[in-house]
């Protein structure tokens, strides 16, 4: 492994010993705690796909539902036929697919016409979904019935989790990272330096959205039976979007910040206040907006410039006494 | 014929709120995903002037456009000001503002839940059909296009023949020369985006009169609004009166001859269209 | 004569009503280093906008080593060989000066990636006066280093034809003697290179040719020192009293 240096090399042995100790859990608990991990390392793997997208070029991607929906669907409609590590990868072509026809038609245009053509998107796919469902379909909702339990679905999400951040990190040491990260800091100047800006940008929303689209192939068995308004719900987007950017964007396991302790906290509330979920959003996203605009992420970073500031200095008065 | 005259007289409210949102954004810079909630919530007022005190919507307009004004001044001035203070280009604006306006939707949408509850919400106004050209349809479709046709002309009158109304599209055009010949640009940005708010609020009144609503549909009319502004051109109240008009007719089109749950399909079929061949706007210019 | 590497015929540029490139026509021949100068608004920055595909003209044609390149999307242009500068200086502002560098030659004219590429920006570094200032934050630069770093830039990418948008605009006397000279070492190695420049000391002392616009047209075209002694183009400048 000469391709990695010492660091990386640390970093990636602590990064396989985390993944293997997280990866027990199912073995010491099958019940409350092992379903709000589901939740959490579901979103985990959300928000980084997001983030490999909206990070570096701070467009609001809302369109994780219809990725997820689109996912989610692909499963209902194949499981009886199709083996299901094929439906995963059809369910990423799907989404992937969607992602470039959309990103096609927005992505050359400025962020705000992107993110109004996302809000709407799940909404759109959920429409026709139903459409055909009622038209051409004798029932409304699709039976899900695999041999799954939460724990395999578990032990899948991590196995994706770490194929997307690994895809990441490859992207970061990529051309098509560097592009990225030039288009984010000045878009004249990437185009004028010789980078397709358009098609940077398709490819990596074409990523993104494929690996949300897995996550919705990989927690449909969850669901039993799918029907377009729990497939596509829109609070996902929102979720997403806000967990993402509570945790920060610039690094790839920033959102990772955000998605734990928001989970936690809005399984809390859905529980027990659940006439509030409404103002835990909206409060959240008041929060990165007024309070965190780097995320968590930010803070922690100026945090330790701070503390290495106050090292230089003391170190500097300990030299003249 | 009827699919005509239906689609103009749903594309009228749809201008008001077109106008209230391209007001907002294309004045004070302020993309107001929240435009939809402030819509809502006037028609929940109107709803409850009328049943609990029998207060006729029309003139409950009266009521609800100068609290709607006051209101979304104080959102201006307290909450968007400072993010345009801070954002060091246009588009830091944009994202701030969207995260910030989402916030506000979901915290208004969750105070109208708590306050009326989930349930579906209609009242009977005016619900007298009348016959033109053979078809019928309610009287009170058709005083709120009236109404709605009234406040767009003055509107227009008032942006394009007084002093103040061209400070405000001066505003539009270039904040910052604005400022170079004497224009007080953030107070007209607060004024434009409190007018704006109110003309929200003035439609979602009229609206009330003939449509069931509910708190979660704000968001569904802050995205045909915003596909309005952008088919009509950011900032153009003449662009987004026809492509509401437009929108209007797709919809009851696609509602009567296919089926009425694609009507989002539709809206997004013509938005498509427009991104793909006029990006700038039906009137607007090719930008250089 | 050499044979021209770059040439416009007929170039036009109208934005609504105004027409601000009007009907231009010039070349660059191989090797040359050509002034392009005029009084503000004249069209110049549209002209160099045209070439490196900023801006699609309206009508007329852009040729590069003999093929069209008018209409073509910036980063086409940038990949057959056209670098440019800025008129308002951009830098990658979170990225390291060297990776600033590597950027200009990775994605155009020259793709190169990895130790290879890093090589070549630390070189092009020392070329214009950074050596050794890789690692340093951008940011924290002088104007005129970050003006040599977007140079530097420019020259990443190996370029066949190199425009330079008033790079010598905002210098003081002694920065702007060195940027002089650092442009003449360019033109010695024979870059083509187009500058649009205010400087008019810069202009006599560098430039073999000079076009002048005024109003989006050409007044005129050609040796340096007789051009600049032209009724019409003092006119420009000065107004009728002087001519």
């Amino acid at each position: 492994m000469t391709w990695l240096n010492e660091k990386e090399r640390r970093i990636a042995g602590f990064a396989a010993i985390a993944f293997g100790v997280v990866a027990l859990l199912p073995l010491v608990d099958q019940g409350y705690y092992l379903s709000i991990s589901v939740n959490i390392v579901m979103y985990v793997v959300l928000c980084t796909a997001w983030t490999l997208f909206s990070g570096p070029t701070h467009y609001i991607s809302l369109a994780t539902a219809a990725f997820f929906g689109i996912g989610t669907y692909t499963v209902a409609l194949g499981i009886d036929t199709v083996p299901f590590p094929l439906l995963l990868v059809i369910a990423a072509l799907a989404s992937g697919l969607l992602a470039c026809v959309v990103g096609i038609a927005t992505l050359r245009l400025s962020g705000i016409y992107f993110v109004i053509f996302t809000l709407g998107l799940a909404e759109l796919v959920r429409q026709v979904v139903t459409w055909l469902q009622t038209n051409f379909s004798s029932s409304l909702g699709l039976y899900v019935f695999t041999d799954f339990g939460e724990k395999h679905i578990y032990w899948m999400l991590l196995g994706l989790a770490a194929i997307v951040y690994i895809t990441g990190w490859l992207i970061n040491r990529s051309r098509l990272g560097f592009a990225m990260q030039i288009i984010g800091n000045d878009e004249t100047v990437a185009k004028h330096v010789g980078i397709d800006t358009a098609r940077a940008k398709v490819i990596l929303f074409i990523i993104s959205g494929a690996f949300i689209g897995i996550v919705g192939a990989i927690l449909a068995p969850r669901f039993s039976y799918v029907q377009p308004p729990s497939a596509f719900n829109p609070m996902i987007s929102f979720q997403v979007v806000i967990m993402a950017l509570l945790g920060g964007t610039k690094r790839i396991w920033g959102p990772l910040l955000g998605v734990i302790p928001f989970t936690i906290l809005f399984d809390q509330v859905t529980a027990y206040f659940p006439n509030h979920t409404s103002f835990v959003i909206g409060i959240a996203f008041m929060a990165i907006v007024y309070l965190l605009p780097q995320g968590v992420l930010g803070r922690l970073e100026d945090l330790g410039r701070l503390r290495k500031r106050f090292r230089m200095v003391s170190a500097e008065e300990g030299n003249n006494p | 014929m009827s699919v005509i005259i239906s689609g103009l007289l749903l594309g009228g409210t749809y201008a008001l709120i077109a106008v209230g949102l391209t007001m907002q954004y294309g004045v004070s810079r302020i993309m107001n995903l929240a435009n939809g909630e402030n819509l809502v919530f006037a028609c929940f007022i109107a709803f409850w002037l009328f049943t609990t005190f029998a207060i006729n919507p029309i003139v409950g307009i009266v009521l609800i456009v100068p609290l709607a004004f006051v209101l979304n001044w104080l959102i201006y001035t307290y909450a968007m000001r400072p993010l345009v203070d801070r954002a060091k280009n246009r588009g830091q604006l944009e994202v701030d503002s969207i995260l910030a306006t989402f916030g506000l939707l979901f915290i208004l949408q969750g105070i109208m839940k708590l306050t009326f509850g989930g349930g579906y919400f209609n009242y009977n106004f005016l619900a007298v059909p009348v016959t033109i050209m053979g078809s019928n349809y309610g009287l009170n479709r058709i005083v709120a296009f009236i109404a709605a046709a009234i406040i767009a002309g003055a509107l227009y009158l008032f942006l394009n023949h007084t002093r103040y109304g061209t400070a405000i599209r001066a505003v539009a055009v270039d904040p910052v020369s604005a400022g170079l010949v004497a224009i007080n640009v953030p107070r007209a940005s607060a004024f434009a985006f409190a007018l704006g708010g109110a003309l929200t609020a003035a439609s979602g009144a009229l609206l009330s009169t003939f449509y069931t609503f509910n708190a979660d549909m704000g968001i569904i009319f802050t995205m045909k609004a915003l596909i309005i502004v952008i088919m009509g051109g950011v900032g153009d109240v003449r662009g987004a009166v026809l492509a509401a008009l437009l929108l209007g007719l797709a919809e009851t089109a696609v509602a009567t001859f296919i089926d009425p749950g694609l009507t989002i399909a539709a809206t997004y079929a013509l938005f498509m269209l427009v991104l793909l061949f006029r990006p700038q706007g039906i009137f607007g210019k090719r930008p250089s | 004569m050499s044979a021209a590497i770059l040439s416009l015929d007929h170039a036009t540029k109208a934005f609504g009503g105004l027409i601000a490139v009007n009907d231009l026509s010039f070349s660059l021949q191989d090797g040359e280093l050509l002034g392009l100068i005029g009084p503000n608004g004249s069209g110049k920055t549209t002209v160099l906008n045209l070439i490196s595909g900023a801006l699609k003209p309206t009508s007329g044609s852009i040729s590069l080593g003999g093929s069209e390149i008018a209409g073509q999307p910036a980063h086409k242009i940038a990949r057959l060989g056209i670098a440019r500068t800025f008129q308002l200086v951009r830098i990658l502002p979170s990225l390291t000066a060297e990776q600033n560098v590597v950027a200009g030659g990775v994605f155009g004219h020259v793709r190169g990636w990895g130790v290879e590429a890093h090589e070549r920006a630390r070189a092009l570094l020392e070329r214009v006066g950074l050596g050794g200032r890789g690692d340093s934050p951008t940011s924290s630069m002088t104007y005129i280093d970050q003006k040599r770093l977007e140079l530097a830039r420019a020259l990443a990418a190996n370029p066949q034809v190199l425009l330079l948008d008033e790079w010598l605009a905002g210098l003081n006397p002694s920065e702007l003697k060195i940027g002089i000279d650092l442009i003449r070492e360019l033109r010695n190695d024979g870059i083509s290179i187009i500058m649009v420049e205010h400087v008019m000391d810069a202009i006599r002392s560098l430039c073999d040719r000079c076009v002048v616009m005024s109003s989006g047209l050409k007044i005129a075209d050609g040796d340096v020192h007789r051009v600049l002694a032209d009724p019409e183009v003092i006119r420009a400048y000065l107004g009728d009293d002087h001519a």
